[in-house]
């Protein structure tokens, strides 16, 4: 699927020209690209590879590479759901049920009203007090599935 | 005490904490003491890791600090009724902090000021014994500090157990005009949490451990490398960082030596094999996070190309006491060949889970009876998985084992980074199993054959033997493809997951319906 994305050009450039000095830059152009535009358009990767000298490919092959980087725009929130074992230990998988069916999409998805993008996460380092989560920056613990309605049904009404 | 006096509260500003209300715990403190009329210091200090207590609200007093927990935003009015700020009693009251049996009974060199200080408070931080390593180091030569080392008997946190002073002793005999020093936290193993807790709550000691390392094989840059699920660790290290080179504890001449030694943080990107060392070093080169063939060895050609110590963040962060007190304060810590003390960590279905710091030689019962007080579902605890997702899931019959490297290692096990995460009795091991394979699916790098390709097949076979087609063929077959992932992976990934997978189904056969001889 691909659709026209508008991102501020100039924001990425100057971002690139920032950083591109750095030693190992990719990465750090990479994270300050998502954190200004919320993912990383297809058209910032031929700027990337320009200014980095390396091949488009390079370029695409990091950003798939790695999980935390997206090539879509997210929903207005992120919501991410520990699955890892200690979460699992406490409730985790009966929570991640639940999660896909209060928002009504699967793990990957976002849901039809376009507000939360619902993601697996393996491990937030909280793992004495799961099942946890984040929904953006927030980190929640001992999540169960009134807090989970609490805490969406909070930012529906943000 | 007269009302006048100022009293100091602490409630915890790590994650942990923050995650189960402490900011507005801390904010409702400060408005019932401004309605009050009472004037506090409100401290923001690390968690002493007790997280079922968590948020923790500390007092001080003339008898030492004293505990509540845990606390909730409603309760402080009560709080404050009941004398909160003389340490008066309430139902929450736990008395003196230090005679809590989960902290007294710990012996912690490498967390000694962790949940005591303020993290970003580098006068708290010298006056707790903060910076003496690192002067001491300054005092020695570049040898004396990896001696110093190589005598404590300090050996790789992050699972292997390699010598840390041996690492050192071959960057060190490198000759090279740019050597690095690289920091492991990327703590991608569930059931761990000690990274983050130095990180968050006591940052200069990671610090101070580096510089000494550049120190002893002559670094002069160094990188933190932490997983983007942490921005709190990273928001609070890059204060730290910042906080420390202005008062020449980093930086360039530091302390007035003449040694200079640079400090950057870099954040990982969800990739849970760049914990592999020599995936992260591709990682902080830009790359695609692949493990590299050794040899040769990072410490020859690391970070671009370069003599580099890759250390994890608990081996590091363990060196200022080892330079402060001496090699043989430290090693006289622990049993056989594995010396020192280690950052426990109870997680999963616990009733007390936290950090633990103990010498090793303990047994995992101790740990988690009289430490984790059993499951927190009060339904037995019928399986562990200690060292992360690589690590063998352990029965009751293996609870007694003596947590060190070797007994370890002789049950098939790992002690891995220290996590132990504990499950109930209404644990499918079958499925435990199954998660396994999957997780090695979605984290290989995909450089080698048997972790690429054996991972899915993997999840294919257990489906197969949990559905009953044809499960006495699919068992062996499970077998012979873990045996093929262990000898022909290139690194642990690939190389570990079967340990998980095997344990699981040697120990606990009748989860995936077979007789036990038929698993044996």
């Amino acid at each position: 699927m691909k659709r026209q994305q508008v991102f501020d050009v100039a924001a990425v450039r100057s971002i690139i020209a920032d950083r591109k000095d750095m030693a190992g830059a990719m990465l750090p152009i990479l994270h300050g690209i998502q954190e200004k535009v919320g993912y990383i358009p297809a058209d910032a990767v031929p700027m990337i590879a320009g200014e980095l000298n390396v091949s488009r490919a390079e370029v695409h092959g990091v950003i798939s590479f790695y999980h935390f980087f997206r090539q879509e725009p997210a929903g207005q929130h992120v919501v991410q759901v520990c699955r890892a074992e200690a979460c699992q230990a406490r409730g985790s998988e009966a929570l991640a049920e639940h999660a896909q069916s209060v928002l009504g999409c699967g793990f990957h998805e976002t849901s039809a009203d376009g507000q939360f993008t619902l993601e697996p996460v393996y491990c937030l380092g909280q793992c004495a007090v799961g099942p946890n989560l984040t929904i953006d920056d927030e980190l929640h613990a001992r999540v169960d599935a009134d807090k989970f309605k609490r805490l969406i049904q909070a930012k529906r009404e943000a | 005490m007269s009302t006048n006096d100022i009293v100091t509260i602490y409630v915890p500003r790590d994650s942990t904490a923050l995650a189960l209300g402490a900011n507005e715990v801390a904010a409702a403190i400060a408005a019932e003491a401004d309605k009050r009329g009472q004037s506090i210091k409100l401290v923001r200090n690390g968690s002493r890791g007790m997280f079922w207590l968590e948020p923790l609200v500390e007092v001080a007093t003339a008898a030492g600090r004293v505990a509540y927990g845990p606390v909730a935003p409603q309760d402080v009015a009560g709080l404050f009724d009941a004398g909160l700020l003389s340490g008066g009693n309430h139902a929450l009251h736990l008395g003196l902090t230090e005679d809590i049996p989960f902290l007294k009974n710990q012996e912690r060199l490498t967390f000694a000021r962790v949940g005591i200080i303020d993290p970003l408070s580098l006068d708290d931080y010298l006056a707790h014994e903060g910076y003496v390593g690192l002067k001491n180091a300054l005092a020695k030569t570049p040898e004396a500090i990896v001696e110093e080392l190589i005598a404590s008997g300090l050996r790789g946190r992050g699972g292997a157990a390699f010598p840390t002073g041996i690492k050192w002793q071959t960057v060190l005999r490198a000759p090279a005009a740019q050597k690095y020093v690289v920091c492991n936290a990327d703590e991608g193993d569930s059931g761990t949490f000690s990274d983050r807790m130095i990180m968050e709550d006591d940052p200069f000691t990671l610090i101070e451990g580096m510089t000494i390392a550049a120190l002893a094989v002559g670094a002069t840059e160094g990188y933190v490398y932490v997983r983007s699920e942490y921005p709190h660790s990273i928001a609070t290290l890059n204060e730290a960082i910042t906080i420390a080179t202005a008062r020449g504890y980093l930086g360039e001449n530091i302390l007035g030596s003449g040694k200079s030694f640079r400090l950057e943080v870099r954040k990982g990107a969800g990739a849970y094999i760049c914990g592999e060392e020599t995936a992260m070093l591709e990682s902080l080169e830009g790359k695609r996070g692949v493990v590299r063939a050794k040899p040769p060895l990072p410490a020859i050609e690391g970070l671009f190309g370069k003599p580099t110590v890759i250390n994890n963040l608990i081996s590091l962060a363990s060196v200022p006491v080892i330079l402060a007190r001496g090699a043989d304060f430290y090693k006289n810590f622990g049993v056989g060949r594995s010396h020192g003390t280690l950052p426990f960590q109870l997680a999963g279905n616990i009733r007390q889970g936290g950090l633990v710091e103990k010498a090793f030689g303990l047994t995992l019962r101790q740990l988690l009876d009289d430490f984790g007080g059993g499951s927190a579902s009060g339904r037995p605890i019928r399986a562990v998985q200690m060292g992360g997702p690589l690590g063998a899931y352990l029965p009751q019959s293996q609870f007694d084992t003596p947590l060190d490297y070797e007994a370890f290692a002789a049950i098939g096990a790992m002690i891995g980074h220290g996590g132990l995460v504990a499950f109930d009795d209404t644990v499918d091991m079958a499925r435990q199993a199954r998660y396994a394979m999957q997780f090695c699916a979605v984290e290989s790098c995909g450089k080698c054959t048997p972790c690429r390709i054996g991972s899915t097949r993997g999840v294919e076979v257990i489906d197969k033997i949990i559905a009953n087609d044809e499960r006495p063929q699919q068992i062996h077959l499970l077998k012979s493809l873990c045996d093929t992932m262990v000898n022909g992976s290139l690194c642990a990934m690939g190389g570990m997951t079967p340990f998980p997978v095997l344990s699981a189904l040697n120990h606990f056969p009748e989860d995936f319906g077979a007789p036990s001889e038929q698993a044996a």
